[in-house]
């Protein structure tokens, strides 16, 4: 028997500890409990991982119960474990343990400890079982799981009415996403009469030949599923607001892991998005399109955290482009060396942000970078992996795999939008950085900053730091059995040279306009953006791109109209007429019963008469 | 001789209430927790020791079959019999029944202080009748216990009601419900005649047996209107949109013992009354009407989504999610599977659990600020101790959250419907976002934001905490292991489906394939 169940079991039992707890645990025992059962989750699927790799890569199957059995729908809660599985699973308790560890120190002296641990143990038990399930049912289940983990979480701080508002929207635009799964599942289930993945995957190209509507049908269904969970357009506009919780969770949900659930999704079922390939090339497109829109708005945030969301969306841009070629393991390698440099971009941002009493507004920051070395030098790492610095990045290497493969499968669009983002990557990582460390200090928050200390603060920096180099992109993912090869992989190489120098220069010329912009040609750039079509365009981009406005005017604002229209119920008003009118009738007819003799004789005199009438016109 | 102690343990606890009244406030709570457990524990009892596996041996034979039967003689000049059957079905929703009837005393036990005995001997009658409801299979038998069930149900909410705002008064709501079901049974009545009297016609013979009735052979339009005839009955009570009004109304205005009994099993008499009934006994005329069903199912879920989404009061904005939620049954009782007749049974168990929950916390806010305006409420997540816990797992529930029977119930008929009728099922997915936006609007207006007082109001006691962790567990149990009551039930279902689903599609309206 294999240990694997325990790595999602422990998490859940955190989360039932504390949540059973009724305040006998205080905040330090449920810092321990919760810090605790995703570090013993992580070393269990060390173990797990080694002894998968020294089996050579076997895949391992296990079967916990038969969760129902009707007829043919027999779902069970069963974990498989490959390759694919086993990527995400390290990087779910590894970075999540660190995550976690971090957030021993960056929750210290909050109110509410106990939940937040809570939640975010749950979190973690969920995204695991959303990556191990091996049915589709159960991977529902951790896609649901985590969606409500997210929601609970953005809204943690929740006595300003705002935070649950955006979980709000968070989770009602990413269940948006989970409908379109859901009718995918149905439709799967009716076309292939399972919902096991390695079966639906040997099935599918039996029943389907490529480019039946079936599968383009299905594949775009569970496209839809993956655009929500990923923020990818046009469900994207979740993630910027979904920043309000507090920062371990947007390192942990909102960039390394959940974020990416819609990568995985796709390339777990790569086998049917084979089967339709405009929908996979559409994949592809939404991924440039997505990666161009945020770039450009990160590029006009003032907040620390909402240009880091739309980095990260800008980065599952890539991923999402990377699917669209067919380019799965270098979607997936992607996938691992940004939750890498992302986990640290954020876990850096939340040292700054309580270091600097919970100010992230990047105008009141600047000149931190001798007061706060640690979270500086996290920055300028995570910021080079972000900004794919040639060599000595792990971001790097991922984000060159992924242009070259485009280029190889024949999209030299594609590619070409990857290069300008990789440009615009450039340009905000470094605008972030200079805001936060160089320059005067713009507020007292960042006069007095006082530094983070400890091990909690330090060590998970430090480790993501050394993975966000290009010791990082030294793991390598054993996906070849899983996903198939890539088409750079029969290309021959000579353009791939080539393509690296050039993406090479593009992110160093995009650092070197930035440093002259930002540093040197500040005060211009204020003054040109101060009117004209500059600050039309920024305030553009900083609304990136207006998407919420028209949302609102779209779909919310119809939508209340409705129920404000809808809210007094007149259906049941309109039964009720049956009521009044047997009312009125009875009024009306208790008005005769006046008690007036003669009216009564009157009114008996001329009914008979009536009557009368009409018996001797009928005789006629 | 079990069946009929089933039904007369809750008359014969109600009235030992009603006596024990002059001993106190306390011996009348108790009896009724007995009367209720002792209920509970015979049904548990024949779960365990019954055999509810008679689907494959039933498949032949043109006989309907029951896991235990009781029969005596009431009028035998038109052929009404005292006859009680318990199969899988009957059996899951009398468990049901017993449990919630436990809740129901439990979640009084502070609440109501007036004329506890009266009270009791109400709450335990209503169980009483929908018992008889749930064992009938003689239709005059089942139609006098359709009929009794409301009269106590009227005096709960007149009684012991609360008054609500806007000139809603409780004994308006009471009347309400009293006039929409009473009339309505009477058009199941006439209905019922009208199959008699055809039987008789046929025969000669006067029966209101089940069994014999299912055999009388019907012209197409005369099986329509009877069948109608029945289903209008059960529409009221489901509810169905449009003849739901009554539902808020009562729910709104009902103690919370009332609104859990209402929520959690009368509105499941009217699901069970059509698998029971309607669709065995006229199986060509509901298959015929099955699109107008749907139809019905779907505007249901989004019709009452869209107004839970508009109210204040938070008992009327779960009424309205009830009525959302049995939207899913109806589509799935006429999508007719086995699949997604499995998935209304968990549905119903499954709805009853949260819909109960979710009222036993409304009742405890209600006990603790006073007021059910949720205008009122709002910045609660601090001040409660574990309520709020409570709430958004029920709340999660109620949006169908994976892990929960409610999920599985929905999902259960959604895949079940949709090789039968896609577009029903996509539409009606739909809802499932309405569902999310009512219940977190729920959670954000009630729990989050700005608090509106000072200082912690009372955590919960023992007796909530146990009575809310129970349903929890059972709403999370049956979330990930149902199989125990789907195989209970799967021998009553595959009936139901064998006689249903015989039936060629005569419509390829809905399915959109050609």
């Amino acid at each position: 028997m294999s240990l694997l169940p325990l790595t999602f079991l422990l998490p859940l039992a955190g989360t039932l500890i504390l949540a059973l707890s009724r305040g006998r645990l205080d905040a330090r025992a449920c810092t321990r409990v919760g810090v605790t059962s995703v570090g013993l989750a992580a070393l269990v699927s060390l173990w797990v991982g080694w002894r998968f790799l020294a089996a050579g890569g076997q895949g391992l199957g296990i079967t916990l119960w038969t969760w129902v059995t009707v007829g043919d729908f027999r779902p069970t809660i069963g974990l498989a474990l490959d390759g694919l599985s086993l990527t995400m699973v390290g990087i779910i308790t590894g970075v999540g343990f660190l995550i976690h560890l971090f957030a021993a120190w960056y929750m210290q002296g909050e109110a509410g400890v106990r939940r937040f641990y809570a939640y975010m143990n749950l979190f973690v038990a969920s995204m695991l079982l959303l990556v191990l399930g091996d049915n589709l049912l159960l991977l529902y289940l951790g896609w649901e799981g985590v969606g409500l983990c997210s929601y609970l979480l953005i809204g943690y701080y929740y006595w300003t009415a705002a935070n649950g508002w955006a979980a709000f929207k968070a989770f009602i635009v990413t269940r948006l996403g989970d409908v379109f799964l859901a009718i995918g599942l149905f439709l799967l289930f009716r076309e292939l009469g399972t919902l096991d993945i390695t079966e639906i995957l040997a099935r599918a190209p039996e029943v389907w030949v490529e480019g039946a509507w079936q599968a383009q049908l299905a594949s775009l269904l569970i496209l839809g599923g993956a655009l929500g969970k990923s923020a990818q357009l046009p469900l994207h506009t979740w993630l910027a607001d979904a920043m309000a919780g507090p920062t371990p969770v947007s390192a942990l949900i909102h960039a390394a892991t959940m974020v990416t659930a819609g990568v995985y999704l796709i390339a777990r079922l790569h086998g049917i998005f084979e089967l339709a390939p405009a929908v996979l090339t559409l994949v592809g497109v939404i991924g440039a399109l997505t990666l161009l829109m945020a770039g450009f708005a990160a590029l006009a945030q003032t907040d620390i955290k909402r240009v880091l969301a739309y980095s990260t969306m800008s980065q599952i841009g890539y991923m999402f482009l990377a699917l669209g070629v067919g380019a799965y393991q270098a979607a997936i390698f992607h996938l691992m060396t940004h939750a890498f440099f992302k986990a640290l971009l954020f876990l850096s941002a939340g040292a700054v942000i309580v270091s600097c009493h919970h100010e992230q507004d990047m105008r009141r920051l600047g000149g931190l970078w001798r007061r706060l070395p640690l979270a500086y030098a996290g920055f300028v790492i995570g910021g080079a992996a972000l900004a794919a610095l040639p060599l000595v990045t792990a971001g790097y290497y991922s984000k060159d795999e992924i242009l070259w493969e485009a280029l190889a499968a024949g999209h030299g669009g594609l590619m070409l939008a990857g290069l300008v983002g990789a440009l615009l990557t450039s340009l905000y990582t470094l605008r972030l950085i200079i805001a936060i460390f160089h320059g005067e200090m713009k507020s007292d928050n960042a006069r007095h900053a006082e530094p983070g200390h400890g091990p909690a603060h330090g060590l998970p920096l430090l480790v993501l730091a050394v993975l966000s180099t290009f010791l990082g992109a030294w793991i390598h993912p054993p996906l070849a059995d899983v996903l198939p090869a890539s088409p750079g992989a029969q290309a021959h190489g000579a353009g791939h040279g080539v393509l690296a120098s050039v993406a090479a220069l593009v992110s160093l010329g995009g650092l070197a306009i930035a440093a002259w912009l930002f540093l040197r040609r500040r005060r211009w750039l204020a003054e040109r953006m101060a009117s004209g079509w500059e600050a039309r365009l920024w305030r553009l981009w900083h609304q990136a791109w207006g998407f919420d406005i028209a949302y609102d005017r779209l779909f919310v604002r119809p939508y209340r109209g409705l129920v404000r229209v809808l809210r007094s119920d007149f259906l049941d008003r309109l039964l009720l007429l049956a009521g009044w009118l047997s009312w009125v009738l009875h009024r009306g007819l208790s008005r005769t019963q006046t008690g007036k003799l003669r009216l009564y004789a009157g009114t008996m005199v001329a009914g008979m008469t009536l009557v009368l009438m009409v018996l001797v016109l009928r005789g006629l | 001789m079990t069946l009929i102690w089933l039904i007369l343990i809750p008359f014969m606890g109600g009235l030992l209430c009603w006596q024990a009244e002059r001993f106190g406030d306390l011996p009348p709570r108790w009896i009724a927790l007995a009367t209720m457990l002792i209920e509970l524990a015979i049904t548990l009892g024949l779960w365990f020791h019954g055999d509810y596996h008679l689907a494959n041996a039933g498949m032949a034979s043109d006989s309907v079959r029951w896991s235990m039967e009781w029969r005596v003689a009431w009028i035998p000049r038109f052929g009404i019999d005292v006859h009680l059957a318990l199969d899988g079905l009957s059996l899951v929703l009398i468990a049901l029944t017993g449990f919630l009837g436990v809740l129901a005393v439990l979640c009084s036990w502070h609440e109501i202080v007036r004329r506890v005995g009266f009270f009791h001997l109400n709450l335990l009658w209503i169980l009483g009748g929908v018992v008889g409801v749930f064992l009938a299979i003689d239709l005059f038998l089942f139609f006098f216990f359709w009929e009794m069930m409301l009269v106590p149900m009227y005096f709960l909410i007149a009684l012991w009601g609360h008054s609500g705002s806007e000139g809603r008064t409780r004994i308006r709501a009471a009347t309400k419900f009293f006039i929409y079901t009473q009339a309505s049974g009477l058009v199941m009545l006439v209905s019922i005649l009208g199959l008699v009297f055809a039987h008789h016609a046929n025969t000669g013979e006067y029966s209101f047996a089940y069994a014999t009735l299912m055999q009388t052979p019907l012209s197409e339009s005369t099986a329509m209107w009877l069948m109608l005839g029945f289903f209008v009955a059960f529409a009221v009570k489901l509810p169905v949109v449009p003849v739901h009004g009554w539902l808020p109304d009562a729910h709104a205005q009902a103690p919370t013992a009332g609104s859990v009994d209402l929520a959690g099993i009368l509105l499941k008499t009217a699901a069970y009354g059509m698998l029971r009934f309607a669709l065995p006994l006229f199986p060509e005329a509901s298959q015929a009407f099955a699109p107008v069903a749907m139809t019905l199912g779907v505007i249901g879920i989004f019709y009452g989504a869209l107004l839970a989404c508009g109210q204040q009061d938070i008992k009327r904005l779960i009424a309205y999610t009830s009525i959302a939620h049995m939207g899913f049954v109806l589509i799935g009782i006429y999508a007719g599977t086995p699949l997604a007749l499995q998935g209304v049974v968990l549905m119903m168990v499954a709805h009853a659990f949260s819909a109960a929950g979710l009222f036993i916390l409304s009742g405890q806010l209600y006990e603790r600020l006073h007021t059910r305006d949720m205008r009122e409420m709002g910045g609660l997540w601090g001040r409660l101790g574990s309520l709020p816990g409570f709430s958004l797992c029920f709340v999660a529930a109620s949006l169908g959250m994976p892990g929960t029977a409610n999920f599985l119930g929905e999902f259960l008929i959604l895949f079940g419907s949709f090789p039968v009728a896609p577009w029903v099922v996509v539409i009606a997915s739909v809802g499932l976002v309405l569902a999310a936006i009512y219940s977190l609007l729920l959670m954000q207006r009630v729990y989050f934001g700005p608090p509106q007082g000072e200082g912690m109001l009372a955590d919960l006691d023992h007796r909530e905490y146990v009575m809310l962790l129970t349903l929890l567990g059972l709403v999370l149990l049956f979330g990930l292991y149902p199989q125990p009551l789907l195989d209970a039930t799967a021998a009553a279902m595959g009936e139901v489906q064998r006689l249903f689903g015989a039936v060629p599609q005569s419509t390829t309206l809905l399915t959109g394939m050609p």
